[in-house]
């Protein structure tokens, strides 16, 4: 994608952008070419098969991987010329889970989402703990702040992952496969919780192969597959049988829900 | 919402402070002839006088004292990094056949210098430099990227000791160092020949260690928690690594080369102190070199009181106590410490 030159575009200056992102692992082309932005305010679904390369690209956008080519940028500037601090002040990013191999307490690793805006000794200010309180309690989980992480549920230790990242008072959030563990209410209270996010002028970007989910609160939907974008729109021009099937390869039938967002049901037969 | 505040950062560390000074108090007063805890303080801060009290005190058994406390604050730091670092509570330098790649270094410093020319100055900085050596072959066998795989971790660690300890016997044999017990020292900790002057640079080592551990306590906080969050919350991960590795290799390479193979003081003491204080960094890695100093003091008294007028080596009895403890943690933390995969999820 040629930028063109001179004074940044407004899209630019309040955009996380995928620019032609493309990424080999082991010999095998992951993502060939992915291009598509998340603006501020807007919750964007990135939906396709396992394997349909999610995860590379939400790792691509925190430094933990480097394109081969293409480039992730942050309001025009490329990542790879931000500091890690300061990329972790602007994009935060909830795991899909992760190991906690010493008895941290929730609140403690809610509390380390605090850690870019930190120096790497010294104790938290009264305003740290109340930004982990806070999002904590946006996500209904403030009595889980003094159990040890290591005894809590996949789910309730997905919701404390989210809470850290809210606490890290970025401008994007990235989440990767956020509902896979929870349950209605919760997946309800995360979603929500985005929305929030993103209304009060953040933006979003939900990675997920939950369709019926996702669409719900997703502003705008891009389908990614074998390593390309094939649609990238509002959730009902998106989400059609022939985009469906092509992306996961599996035939269903869309409907209009009560909300007026369309409701994928796949076909058995 | 529990978390570290400075009013429990200072109480915790003065009371280990306080525990660690009577052990210290109790532990000159112990030995062939038992001094009152009163009289060992008069002697303490006595001005220098013919005193025989005064002489034991403080010329006998405070450079052991001190030299002990040293070896134990080192070892338990070294071993809260390695395990930060690592992300396995089992780690500790001695189980990872680090402080068996420092005594190698030593011993063969110690068997071939001579020939080099190399006095007993060079057999510190070939301490420092066999536990850094072994540290990389740690990372290079047992990790694939920068993934470390727990179970090939600890059998590296099983093969490198059992490896170190043939390699020490047979420098030593051929270096006709057999005779009588000079060799035990290396294989099985002892402080009983230590000396004093090495204590400066003892304590000088632990002061790099815990400074570069202090300084990023936080950072190990989020380390422990694997090396992609490190770096989505800002932390810098391969520079802070390298100097927390070398920092801890600084402080058993010069352990190992005073009083030789201690083992498990790396692993008891952070552990214990992880139940009770927690695992923040900030106040466990400080809280260990405390904790490690009163713990190894004590292990040495009992070492050179238990059989009357006969010295038990101190890695002995760190090792009676440690074994049982380690079997323990392997025991209850088999699934998330030794399972494979465990290491990601």
């Amino acid at each position: 994608m040629v930028k063109p030159a001179g004074a940044p575009t407004p899209a630019e200056t309040e955009t996380l952008a995928f620019e032609d992102v493309a990424v080999r692992l082991g010999g095998r082309s992951v993502l060939g070419g992915v291009s598509f932005e998340v603006g501020l305010g807007e919750v964007v679904g990135l939906v396709g098969c396992n394997g349909a390369g999610k995860t590379t690209l939400v790792r691509s956008a925190t430094r933990s991987l480097r394109p081969d080519s293409g480039e992730v940028c942050l309001a025009g500037q490329s990542i790879r010329e931000l500091p890690r601090r300061v990329l972790a002040t602007r994009v935060a990013t909830v795991p899909q889970d992760v190991h906690v191999p010493f008895p941290f307490l929730a609140g403690e690793l809610v509390l380390m989402g605090r850690t870019p805006h930190q120096g790497l000794f010294g104790f938290e200010s009264a305003a740290d703990l109340e930004i982990a309180r806070e999002a904590m309690d946006r996500l209904g989980i403030a009595h889980l702040a003094d159990r040890p992480v290591d005894r809590l549920s996949g789910g309730e230790r997905q919701l404390v992952l989210f809470a850290r990242a809210l606490a890290q008072q970025s401008d994007w959030l990235l989440l990767d496969e956020p509902t896979a563990f929870l349950d209605l209410r919760h997946r309800m209270d995360l979603l929500r919780a985005v929305r929030h996010f993103t209304r009060a002028g953040g933006g979003a970007l939900v990675v997920s192969h939950d369709l019926g989910g996702v669409a719900r609160i997703c502003d705008r939907l891009v389908v990614l597959s074998e390593g390309q974008v094939i649609a990238d729109g509002e959730p009902h021009e998106v989400l059609r049988p022939e985009i469906i099937h092509r992306a996961f390869g599996i035939s269903v039938d869309i409907f209009e829900g009560p909300d007026g967002r369309p409701v994928v049901v796949s076909r058995l037969a | 919402m529990k978390h570290l505040t400075p009013t429990r950062f200072a109480l915790t560390l003065s009371l280990l402070a306080a525990f660690l000074f009577v052990v210290v108090v109790f532990s000159l007063g112990m030995g062939p002839s038992a001094i009152e805890p009163g009289e060992v303080f008069r002697a303490l801060f006595a001005p220098v006088s013919p005193d025989p009290v005064v002489d034991i005190v403080r010329g006998i058994r405070l450079p052991r004292v001190v030299l002990a406390a040293l070896v134990g604050a080192s070892l338990a730091c070294a071993g809260v990094i390695f395990q930060a670092l690592l992300r396995n509570p089992l780690a500790d330098p001695f189980i990872l056949g680090v402080s068996g790649g420092a005594a190698l270094g030593a011993i063969a410093m110690i068997s071939l210098g001579g020939a080099l020319g190399l006095g007993y100055a060079a057999v510190a900085p070939a301490a420092f430099a066999g536990c850094l050596l072994t540290l990389l072959l740690l990372y290079f066998v047992a990790g694939r990227g920068s993934r470390v795989s727990p179970t090939a971790l600890l059998l590296t660690g099983v093969v490198f000791n059992a490896f170190a300890s043939a390699a020490i016997i047979f420098l030593a044999s051929a270096a006709d160092m057999l005779d009588g017990s000079r060799i035990f020292i290396w294989l099985i900790g002892n402080l009983s020949a230590a000396r004093l002057d090495a204590a400066p640079w003892l304590a000088g080592f632990l002061l790099i260690g815990l400074s570069c551990a202090l300084l990023s306590a936080r950072g190990l906080n989020v380390l422990a928690l694997g090396e992609e969050t490190a770096e989505q919350l800002g932390v810098s991960t391969d520079g802070q690594r390298r100097i927390l590795l070398v920092a801890s290799s600084l402080m058993v390479g010069a352990a190992v080369s005073i009083s030789g193979l201690i083992g498990f003081v790396g692993l008891i003491i952070p552990h214990a102190l992880r139940l009770v204080l927690g695992p923040d960094h900030r106040l466990l890695v400080p809280a260990s070199a405390l904790g490690g100093a009163a713990f190894l003091v004590l292990c040495d008294t009992l070492a050179r009181t238990l059989l009357g007028g006969r010295e038990l080596p101190v890695g002995a009895i760190t090792a009676l106590l440690g074994g049982p403890v380690f079997l323990f943690l392997l025991r209850r933390g088999e699934q998330s410490w030794i399972a494979p995969g465990g290491s990601t999820r």
